[in-house]
């Protein structure tokens, strides 16, 4: 059990980024950016994540132990995209027959 | 409760590898879709969530710090804006069903020669966000229970555990809508 208490200032900082960064990434969405626009939307969801984990969740006070368990449940995740993303992607490619 | 978060990691990560898959095999009617949700609502619910997260940390902290009377009005704060959040979903909900873009017999979206995949980016909205709402209507139970316990005065600096991990679960609920919310009303706005 950690006890570290953060100041009400910390998390008021932390509170206003998130809406600042809910208003950059509604603003940006009108902006034509191309592929860039899924990147930019997802980054800033990311930032807007690891802000909420680290500060209101206290998973920068938290054991290595359960830092390293987050970090690997994003990491698993990432995997299960890829693979699906490995298999969806290619499955055209070569011409199986009965399809 | 971190184990129990990394389960629901997965459960939701199912669904979002889901909308994935099925957006990159439609990504034009899906953008159609995606451009047909109020973004401007989807923005505001989105404050309000990162608002009662806001509470619900300053709550902790105020059980962190045995302060009884501060803890029980964050909860109340807290549990107010989970129920505005849930009202405005409610409301955009039923703006889908006057739009018939709710899947099932009647539905029906404009502009479109394809409606099957036109229901699946609806039925993914549906259950994605449903499942959300649903994850919050079982957060304000966590809330109400934690407000009872408050009020009685059981928590105090050395005992608060429940009101962490009741605290863990509400910002675990608000990171999920923080990507629900690009997905759905965000990343192909600029396409319209």
């Amino acid at each position: 059990m950690t006890q570290h208490i953060d100041s009400v200032k910390t998390y008021a900082v932390i509170w206003i980024s998130l809406l600042i960064l809910t208003g950059v990434t509604t603003a940006v969405a009108f902006v034509d950016l191309g592929p860039f626009s899924v990147i930019v939307a997802l980054s800033i969801a990311v930032v807007k994540m690891m802000l909420v984990a680290l500060f209101f969740m206290h998973l920068r006070h938290s054991g290595k132990v359960t830092q390293l368990a987050m970090a690997a449940t994003v990491l698993w995740l990432g995997i299960m995209v890829a693979f699906t993303f490995a298999d969806v992607a290619t499955r055209g490619w070569m011409g199986v027959p009965g399809r | 409760m971190w184990v129990f978060l990394i389960t629901e990691v997965m459960f939701f990560g199912g669904m979002f590898l889901a909308y994935i898959v099925y957006r990159a095999a439609y990504p034009d009617i899906f953008a159609l879709a995606s451009s047909s949700l109020n973004v401007y609502i989807g923005a505001a619910n989105t404050a309000v969530l990162l608002c009662s997260s806001f509470t619900m940390v300053l709550g902790v902290r105020a059980a962190q710090l045995g302060q009884k009377k501060a803890l029980a009005i964050n909860i109340v704060l807290t549990l107010l804006l989970g129920f505005v959040f849930l009202g405005v979903k409610a409301f955009e909900w039923r703006e889908k069903f006057i739009e018939h873009h709710v899947p099932g017999p009647s539905f029906h979206f404009e502009g479109v020669a394809m409606q099957g995949p036109a229901q699946l980016f609806f039925s993914l909205y549906f259950a994605m966000t449903g499942l959300h709402a649903l994850h919050m209507v079982i957060g304000a139970g966590i809330m109400t229970w934690l407000l009872i316990n408050a009020i009685r005065g059981r928590y105090s600096a050395d005992y608060m555990t429940p009101v962490d991990i009741g605290g863990l679960y509400w910002h675990f609920v608000d990171i999920i809508w923080i990507f629900l919310f690009p997905l759905f009303y965000l990343i192909d706005r600029h396409l319209k």
